[in-house]
């Protein structure tokens, strides 16, 4: 596999940066291959922007932060707007069906998105594992790392008794993602 | 064959060594106060450790008293002696500080470790005047004081750090002047005993700088006798106007609370919960 | 309870931050003092935890003045301490490292630097503290400074500062930067018995009042207190006995030099440098801590287009690897010096090379921006042609 670079983005709340630690770990931790998670700060974390970025690779990651990512994931129209321009020319971009609205893309981008928040709400009556029906449908579209993988990191992540229900969300991602 | 009787203290004392106080100073009488009580404490002197900072107040333990000493930079001594307490409690901490190290620059560490009532006790000589450095203003000396820095008379109002050392949460607080060698001497080793921050107040003559201040200079024991003019105890105290108690200094022991969690107990409760998860 | 034995070999992704502060409690580390700061607050976050686990203590201080004071006290106390800041709270302690250095007291410091000066910008990578160890606290001093480039490093290296401070009796800096702090990686744990802990030495029974304490160059022996050993501790200048003397200059002479010699005299034991492609290379970049990463990435590109250029990284900052960089100016015909500042090391290396090759600083375009990859390689073209 050749190095992938995957930028994660959306507002704070929306677990973005849950979800760059789950792919980083599901990728050096049990999947075995290598990975760097980097975070964009600010004052305003909470409610504001969220920029967060994943290197996978199987080789070693010396350079260590993204110019130009080859994933996109959008989970605002602002993430969105903001940063598809730095995408590169083959890149892939996913993002929340309902919540960014997609329009122009460059040829040769690959365009995947599903309603991840929406799903949440209405299946799993709970709006906090969007994020995991993200990281699935993102499994099942990129295959950068195994589900097997994502899971293990998830739940190393996430508190037990929520477990299930995350578990639940990435299966349902996974499934919209087919 | 000459008869020599060796001073009681002596064993308390490093040996070779050349004291660098002037002549008249109080630091006398509040090392022998300090060493007394531990006598009578009948503590292992190994047991203790000193920690001082930069000041006369400093010289006190540094280097004379024979037993592991740290003699650190300006108004940190207590701060220094957090870490070396919470690394060592089985050790009896005492700082020598002066009213510049507690008042002053290290005012911050003063008040919280009276807050953390960590085990330490504090034994703060105020002569109510930057000594070493050549007579400035501190935050103890009094309004309309001319001195090497306020030639034109202080215009700041002083600390009164007994009363700074109770608000901050002191649980053991005495002021004594050097005057009452014998009561300051017990104090001590009530502090000493106390689990938990413990606060000595002595007022103490500097004859040298803060004598020129109040006309006494090089007269020790004028100001001895200012001292013990100007003395009321704390259970007399009670019972006047602030008009009467105009110019007077307030001694005895002002706090004493007991049963308040000790900082370095604390930890060792939260060593125990950690190990049990 | 000991800290659970580290027997199967362990895995994690980890922020750079926590990777030290698991390097720490892997070296022994069992009190820390700090004062919340960004960019390395998630250090004391994880020590308030750990420390009370290993039987240790955590305090958090009223401000970073106590904080090294606590870490002082605490290593005289016997303990293995630390704190971790950045350069504003670096700028508070100073007063009190240089006191730490003169009294010969083991302790780690950790700067995770942000940008600055004052407040600057808390989130932002910098290496503008780069100096500060050395030159910060007033007088003489040698001090032993590690740059780290990555988690596993923020493990590693952390070991290793506890290790040298304990060895010469010395305050040991890490210098990060926010973004080593912040960013996950994977970090390898090593096994327990992998790990080799130097111990101070200590001073075993009291030998009287002018015992040998301090200005060995070999390092003397700790009297830990509580002892019975009677230490006789301060930081104006002293004898070997510990015994001020303030006014004789001769004496002043003898424990500035003594207290520099201990350093400077095991510079070989010390010093730690990386080297890649040096052999047939005619440019060098000289490069540490996060921008070395950029360095290594541009110059295996470099290598790739056939361009002779090759690495130097210096590991350990302070003391400076003098004869290393001298020794590559032989070599090399050019020595590029990228730091994520405005060349504080840079005139070091200039110094060190002496003439022997031309050195020339390129600073990053965006200083707190990690250099790209075309900034450092159309340099190199732009040497090499």
């Amino acid at each position: 596999m050749k190095k992938v670079e995957i930028r994660l983005t959306g507002v704070g709340g929306q677990g973005v940066v849950l979800s760059s630690v789950i792919l980083g770990r599901a990728a050096s931790v049990y999947d075995k291959i290598n990975a760097v998670q980097t975070e964009t700060y600010g004052s305003d974390m909470r409610g504001g922007d969220v920029c967060t970025e994943v290197i996978i690779a199987e080789e070693r990651i010396i350079y260590p932060i993204i110019n130009n990512p080859d994933i996109l994931v959008a989970l605002s129209q602002k993430a969105y707007d903001d940063n598809f321009n730095d995408l590169k020319a083959e890149g892939i971009i996913i993002t929340d069906s309902d919540l960014v609205n997609v329009s122009s893309l460059k040829k040769g981008i690959i365009y995947y998105h599903g309603s991840f928040n929406k799903i949440a709400i209405e299946e799993l009556k709970k709006k906090a594992v969007a994020n995991m029906a993200m990281l699935g449908f993102f499994q099942e579209k990129t295959k950068i790392v195994s589900l097997d993988a994502l899971e293990k990191a998830i739940a190393d992540l996430v508190p037990s008794k929520t477990l299930d229900l995350n578990l639940k969300a990435l299966q349902i991602g996974v499934n919209i993602g087919k | 064959m000459k008869n020599t009787v060796g001073h009681p203290l002596k064993k308390y004392f490093r040996g070779e060594i050349n004291y660098t106080t002037c002549s008249g100073c109080g630091n006398g009488i509040i090392s022998q106060s300090i060493l007394r009580a531990i006598d009578e404490i009948a503590i292992i002197f190994d047991q203790i450790a000193f920690v001082s900072g930069i000041g006369c107040s400093g010289w006190i333990p540094s280097p004379s008293f024979n037993t592991d000493v740290l003699h650190v930079t300006h108004g940190r001594s207590i701060a220094f002696a957090t870490g070396l307490k919470l690394a060592a409690p089985q050790m009896k901490v005492i700082v020598c500080a002066g009213d510049g190290d507690t008042g002053a620059i290290g005012g911050n560490h003063f008040i919280h470790a009276a807050r953390r009532n960590i085990d330490l006790t504090v034994v703060c000589v105020n002569n109510g005047i930057f000594g070493m450095t050549g007579g400035q203003v501190a935050p103890t000396t009094p309004y309309n004081s001319v001195t090497t820095t306020t030639p034109y008379g202080s215009i700041e109002r002083p600390f009164d750090l007994s009363n700074l050392a109770i608000a901050a949460g002191a649980t053991f607080v005495a002021r004594w002047t050097t005057y009452h060698a014998r009561s300051l001497k017990n104090s001590i080793k009530k502090a000493i005993e106390h689990k938990g921050f413990s606060f000595i107040e002595v007022i103490s003559q500097c004859p040298v700088q803060y004598g020129k201040v109040i006309g006494m200079r090089n007269d020790p024991v004028s100001m001895l006798m200012h001292y013990k003019e100007c003395a009321v105890n704390i259970n007399k105290a009670k019972n006047m106007s602030a008009d009467e108690l105009k110019d007077k200094i307030i001694v005895g022991e002002l706090v004493e609370k007991k049963n308040i969690p000790e900082l370095t107990d604390e930890i060792k409760r939260l060593r125990r919960e950690a190990s049990r998860k | 309870m000991k800290n659970k034995k580290n027997i199967e070999r362990k895995t994690d992704f980890i922020q750079g931050n926590i990777a030290c502060a698991e390097g720490a409690i892997a070296a022994g580390c069992n009190f820390f003092a700090g004062y919340p700061i960004t960019p390395a607050s998630e250090i004391a976050h994880y020590m308030s935890r750990k420390m009370f686990e290993v039987e240790g203590t955590f305090i958090q201080t009223e401000d970073e003045l106590a904080a090294i004071a606590n870490i002082v006290g605490a290593s005289w106390g016997g303990n293995k301490s630390m704190t971790a800041t950045s350069g504003p709270g670096i700028s508070l302690m100073l007063e009190n490292i240089g006191l730490a250095v003169v009294t010969e007291t083991p302790c780690v410091i950790v700067n995770v630097q942000r940008g600055g000066p004052s407040t600057g910008s808390p989130s932002v990578a910098f290496q503008g503290d780069m100096l500060q160890p050395k030159f910060g606290s007033h007088g003489e001093y040698q001090i032993i400074a590690l740059a780290p480039s990555s988690p596993q490093e923020m493990f590693d290296f952390t070991v290793e500062a506890f290790n040298k401070a304990e060895k010469y009796r010395i305050p040991v800096f890490i210098l990060a930067d926010s973004l080593i702090g912040h960013m996950r990686e994977r970090v390898d744990f090593p096994l327990d018995d992998e790990i080799i802990l130097e111990e101070r030495k200590k001073l075993k029974n009291y030998q009287g009042i002018h015992q040998k304490i301090f200005l060995d160059e070999n390092v003397a022996p700790m009297p830990i207190f509580g002892e019975g050993l009677k230490a006789n501790i301060t930081g104006s200048t002293h004898k070997e006995d510990g015994f001020r003397n303030v006014s004789d200059p001769k004496i002043m002479d003898t424990a500035i030099k003594r207290l520099s010699n201990k350093i400077l005299k095991h510079k070989e034991d010390i010093i730690a440098v990386e080297e890649k492609y040096l052999e047939d290379a005619e440019v060098a970049i000289f490069s540490y801590g996060l921008v070395y990463r950029a360095v290594l990435e541009t110059v295996n590109i470099a290598r790739n287009q056939g361009l002779k250029v090759g690495s130097f990284r210096p590991i350990t900052i302070w003391p400076f690897p003098q004869e290393q960089v001298e020794e590559l100016s032989k070599k090399v015909k050019t020595i590029i010096v990228c730091e994520n500042n405005l060349g504080q090391i840079y005139p070091f290396v200039k110094a060190a090379a002496n003439g022997n090759a031309k050195i020339i600083f390129l600073p990053p375009k965006i200083l707190g921006a990690l250099y790209k990859q075309e900034e450092i390689l159309n340099k190199i073209k732009e040497v090499i042609s």
